[in-house]
């Protein structure tokens, strides 16, 4: 259970530029669920995984996970239990180690000793999570990851923040910056590997693109300056469409949903 | 080229290559260009000649060598990590404030060590059997490839790889559990052992030490690491420990070159420095000219390396 409490964080506070980024958010998560978050430009859904994984830290609220009070925990810390996923592609593998060290990296994140960093073991476990993806990336383990496209890093990605068992998946717009293509590809693997442990994996999905939101996972919650102003899920989510979303938006804001990519989806 | 001058490269390069080693664990690895090195190359100079000195063992003076090495390079780590000052800066102070402590450590700007008992004595004792001439390259290379190999393999470990990420991919290393703030102060630790080490043992090579040896050395380790692996141009650490190295042994023979008859073409022992900055200028510049060369060409040329991709299919 992941339970996010009055959490707030202003950016530059105390300045002429002050921005409140998050408003007294409160979400509560069960294991399991698949969220998908949609909201504006600016309206904190980052913000909101960066405080989730302590990228920041908030001005004030707590965030606690199955009860363990972890909202001041350093990043690398909370990095034991939660698998992230960005929208940069480059953020999210090392360019100049191999597709066998990058796995590595994600999959030993505790008690980094003096072991061996990489066992044939863990050669033939990755080899068989490899072609699972279906990209022939289990072919050569030795190849620089900067030498892949985007497409496949980002699969790459996708392994390393689930392959270790991770309690909290945080996906924030991995399939914006990808072609149309790779960006089917990377959803599909993204519900397989969610689907692979749905009864005790807590996933939040960041995405533009609405119609993707209300498809993918078995909720969703819409964010608009810095608060959680609708949440839905279940049988009642089934029965929605995006234009249901955009005219709750409009009925409960008295605005229209401004969203420049909204247009290209 | 005589004998003695590839014998004194030899010598040379293989002592400085432990340093360069070092500068390539910063610089290229964690990405950390760390000036620290002008002060803990003296410092473990200074340490082992003040031991030695005083009458104490060699071996007791090489490893106090090490260790004041790797705390010079924790209290940069620390500077850079926990203070947040740049990287260059906390190198900088480092370095500063090393020139005091060495310094106190030597009690006096200058140690001769003529005529006392060094490490290279102990072992001519113990391989009575080599001849003098060529048993100090015999142990340097012996140390050196012992180095290369304990620092290979330190490399593969989950620690080693987690510091080659830290260099590649901070973002990511931090979003996969790793301490980066404790990577990076492992990482100059390490580094800054490897180069007292080799202040310890160049100390003990020339039979004194002085407070100003280290000068420049940010600058030769630098010039070696880049010479060594513009020539050997393999991704893995393996290779590139080689590479530099190799490109330690090429700098060395350079300067006693330029040394020797440097001379003739009105250059004084004081222009080394100079020389030794142009040359990691030049290093450095080459691959952008290259580059600059090679995409002006291809406007006339059209594309030659799409050309030939075509040619091949």
């Amino acid at each position: 259970m992941l339970l996010i409490k009055s959490l707030t964080k202003y950016f530059s506070k105390n300045t002429p530029h002050q921005v409140l980024a998050l408003h007294n958010f409160n979400l509560k998560v069960k294991k399991g669920d698949f969220i998908t978050i949609i909201g504006s430009n600016g309206a904190g859904k980052s913000t909101l995984l960066n405080l989730i994984a302590g990228t920041l830290l908030p001005d004030y609220g707590e965030i606690r996970l199955d009860g363990e009070m972890i909202t001041y925990q350093p990043e690398y810390k909370r990095a034991y239990w939660i698998g992230r996923v960005f929208q940069n592609p480059l953020l999210g593998t090392a360019p100049y180690m191999s597709i066998e060290e990058n796995l590595a990296l994600s999959l030993k994140r505790e008690k980094r000793g003096l072991r061996k960093g990489i066992n044939q073991e863990m050669r033939e476990y990755f080899r068989q999570r490899l072609s699972e993806l279906g990209l022939g990336l289990e072919k050569d383990l030795n190849k620089k990851a900067g030498l892949l496209s985007g497409g496949e890093r980002q699969a790459m990605t996708m392994l390393m923040a689930t392959m270790f068992k991770p309690k909290v998946l945080l996906l924030d717009e991995h399939t914006a910056a990808l072609d149309p293509e790779s960006s089917k590809k990377i959803l599909k693997i993204t519900e397989e590997l969610v689907e692979e442990r749905k009864n005790d994996l807590i996933t939040l999905m960041v995405t533009h693109n609405m119609k993707q939101a209300l498809e993918v996972g078995n909720r969703t919650i819409m964010m608009d300056r810095g608060q959680n102003i609708f949440d839905i899920q279940g049988e009642e989510r089934n029965k929605i469409d995006v234009n249901f979303l955009l005219q709750q938006f409009s009925k409960l804001r008295n605005q229209e949903y401004i969203e420049d990519r909204l247009v290209l989806d | 080229m005589s004998i003695s001058i590839a014998l004194h490269a030899l010598e040379q390069g293989l002592i400085f290559g432990i340093m360069v080693l070092g500068v390539f664990l910063t610089y290229k690895i964690l990405d950390f260009p760390d000036l620290t090195v002008d002060g803990s190359f003296t410092l473990g100079a200074a340490v082992t000649a003040t031991i030695i000195f005083s009458g104490g063992s060699p071996l007791w003076g090489i490893s106090l060598a090490i260790i004041s090495g790797s705390l010079a390079g924790l209290f940069t780590g620390f500077l850079h990590t926990k203070l947040k000052l740049s990287n260059l800066l906390s190198g900088i102070l480092t370095m500063t404030l090393l020139y005091s402590v060495n310094l106190r450590i030597m009690g006096k700007p200058n140690i001769p060590l003529l005529g006392k008992e060094t490490i290279l004595e102990k072992i001519a004792i113990y391989l009575p059997h080599i001849s003098g001439n060529y048993l100090i390259p015999f142990f340097f290379l012996i140390l050196v490839i012992i180095i290369k190999f304990a620092l290979d393999l330190f490399l593969s470990t989950e620690i080693g790889l987690a510091i080659i990420a830290t260099g590649d991919n901070e973002q990511m290393i931090k979003s996969l559990g790793a301490n980066t703030d404790l990577t990076k102060i492992i990482g100059l630790s390490l580094s800054n052992a490897l180069v007292a080490l080799s202040g310890a043992f160049f100390a003990q090579y020339s039979g004194f030490a002085d407070v100003n040896m280290g000068l420049g050395t940010i600058v030769s380790g630098l010039a070696s690491v880049i010479i060594g692996i513009s020539i050997i141009r393999t991704p893995t650490i393996f290779w590139r420990t080689i590479a530099v190295v190799i490109g330690s042994l090429l700098y060395r023979l350079i300067m006693i070159i330029a040394l020797r008859y440097g001379y003739r073409l009105g250059f004084k022992p004081g222009d080394l420095k100079l020389i030794s900055a142009v040359l990691v200028i030049v290093a450095l510049a080459v691959p952008l000219i290259k580059k600059r060369i090679d995409f002006l060409t291809s406007f006339n040329l059209g594309r030659k390396d799409l050309q030939n991709n075509h040619k091949e299919v």
